[in-house]
């Protein structure tokens, strides 16, 4: 579904994703590690319009997409969430998701009709899949750290993806509420079929869910296997996994 | 919602029987205290609800009033006509204006539009053949029945009315919904497929269109233009009537003129340094109350509720 061949991207003389490869199968789990530095939001960056490559393709469904800004990427069916919580502060955490839902059915440049209700339908259901119906007309300010993550995804699946990319979905959480995550993330895979690509620095968390996954180190590629290929892999011993001791 | 309502309707009764008892002189500041609301809050879609600086708002004002009176007093169309021309002149200039600046982001923004507004205020100071210049338009012919105060002043208050509900309905249509995401969030609203210039484009030229409104009912209640009306100081006065108000709150930029423009007429009476006065409140609310007065009460008595714009 998702392809990247040597894409090349460097700020002033620092090349931050040099020669990363990565290809992300339709309905798979694909997970993208590495220490800190390695690149990884940067790539992700790449792939969801937000900077575009120097060099390198980047395809998706067998098209080109590199330097596409992210307004027509998500409306091919790539959506994502962020490291940092990237919400609608002032809005409630209903209007979040509807947001993202009238976007989708382009609906945003309806000036005279009243928003109130649009989409409630579809917004609900999103709220209930991720556990935020609760809390849906609370201003999403106020919510809780991991709530707002969790609401992260929720706004991405208003735009009902095809490839949904999470970047660092558990950062900052509680323990109990990353199990909740493990659980969203599986659930909108088994059961919604979703494509997911994310990265994460939870070791534990990757080797759980991930069918795939791709290292990166320097911004480079070491390698991409199923979860075996990875652990056995010397070179990722070496540069990452015994080095700094997290898994 | 429902209080809102009943506190809405006893308001417009209250107004429209103002001139009733009032002295001639105060149901013109009245008109006055309405458009310039009119213009406060038109400012406020643009930078209240989407976030962009929009540091020049009286430019559009001023264009809006120039257009009408250029219109009534150079041409034979209909008076109408006039009054429709100058609001859409602002808009166009809102438009082009914006397809220049919206490149720029925040601060930037801001900045190219004072120096753009300026260049039109020159234009405005300087053409005398035309706009007359530094002494601006006076005498403008209009008809006769919004041509008394009392009339003027129904004119206003029906326009203003009907202009409230316009942009209420604009703010809580999904364009408005999606204008504030933006303003919260231009990064993530552009993640989830929103054009996000496009969107900030579309509300300058709505703001400046009703910023030209509130131009051309200056014409009706004054009779006359001059081009102070765009300087940006004026600007910066509408930016504070904002801040005063609660930008995020419909209603606040209408407290915050109507304070402002009261402040004036009142405390200038007493000592020409009534601006000092407006410096000294003007300081206390941002300490204060950071949401501005109307946000203050809004949080204070519908807590829950109160951040929401």
């Amino acid at each position: 579904m998702l392809r990247v061949e040597s894409v090349v991207k460097s700020f002033g003389g620092f090349k931050a994703v040099n020669g990363a490869n990565l290809e992300v199968g339709a309905g798979e789990i694909v997970a993208v590690i590495g220490p800190n530095g390695a690149g990884k939001t940067t790539l992700f960056h790449l792939i969801t319009g937000h900077l575009s490559p120097d060099s390198g393709r980047i395809l998706f469904k067998d098209r080109e997409i590199a330097g596409l800004p992210p307004h027509v990427l998500c409306r091919m069916g790539i959506t994502r969430s962020f490291q940092v919580v990237n919400i609608f502060q002032r809005l409630t955490v209903f209007e979040n998701v509807q947001i993202a839902v009238l976007s989708r059915e382009r609906k945003t440049f309806r000036i005279f009709s009243a928003v109130q209700g649009m989409a409630a339908e579809e917004v609900h259901s999103i709220l209930r899949n991720v556990g935020l119906y609760e809390q849906r007309d609370v201003e999403s300010d106020l919510l809780s750290h991991g709530d707002q993550k969790v609401l992260e995804i929720a706004v991405a699946l208003g735009g009902k993806p095809e490839l949904l990319i999470l970047d660092e979905p558990t950062a900052g959480m509680a323990p109990e509420e990353t199990e909740r995550c493990i659980r969203l993330i599986r659930k909108l895979s088994d059961e919604f079929g979703l494509t997911i690509l994310f990265c994460e620095h939870d070791m534990g968390l990757v080797f759980e869910i991930a069918k795939r996954i791709m290292v990166m180190v320097r911004g480079g590629t070491v390698v991409q296997g199923s979860r075996e290929e990875v652990r056995r892999n010397r070179e990722v011993q070496d540069a990452y996994l015994g080095e700094t001791g997290e898994c | 919602m429902k209080k809102t309502h009943v506190a809405l309707f006893l308001l417009l009764a209250a107004l429209c029987s103002l001139p009733l008892f009032l002295p001639r002189f105060y149901t013109y500041i009245a008109a006055i205290v309405l458009l310039t609301a009119l213009l406060a809050t038109s400012l406020n879609l643009a930078i209240g609800y989407g976030g962009i600086y929009q540091f020049h708002h009286a430019v559009f004002y001023g264009i809006g009033a120039y257009g009408t009176a250029l219109m009534l007093t150079r041409t034979p169309m209909p008076a109408a006509l006039g009054l429709l021309v100058g609001p859409l002149v602002s808009a166009l200039l809102s438009l082009v204006m914006g397809v220049i600046c919206i490149r720029l982001s925040k601060l930037y923004f801001g900045m190219l539009q004072i120096s753009l507004g300026s260049l039109v205020w020159a234009t405005v100071y300087r053409w005398y053949s035309f706009t007359g210049g530094d002494d601006g338009i006076h005498g403008i012919p209009l008809p006769d029945r919004i041509a008394t105060p009392d009339g003027a002043y129904y004119y206003t208050l029906a326009v203003t009315a009907l202009c409230f509900f316009a942009m209420h309905r604009i703010v809580g249509s999904p364009f408005g919904k999606t204008l504030q995401g933006i303003r919260d969030n231009p990064v993530r609203s552009s993640a989830i497929g929103v054009h996000v210039k496009a969107h900030q484009l579309v509300a300058l030229v709505i703001a400046g269109l009703f910023g030209g409104v509130a131009g051309s009912l200056f014409v009706v209640v004054n009779n006359s233009v001059f081009p102070d009306m765009m300087f940006w100081t004026f600007s910066l006065e509408v930016l504070i009537m904002c801040l005063l108000g609660g930008m995020y709150t419909f209603f606040g930029p209408l407290a915050g003129a109507s304070i402002l423009v009261l402040l004036r007429v009142f405390v200038s009476v007493y000592t020409q340094y009534w601006s000092l006065l407006l410096g000294a409140i003007l300081t206390l609310v941002i300490i204060f109350l950071p949401d501005g007065v109307l946000g203050y009460a809004v949080r204070r008595f519908r807590p829950g509720e109160g951040r929401r714009a």
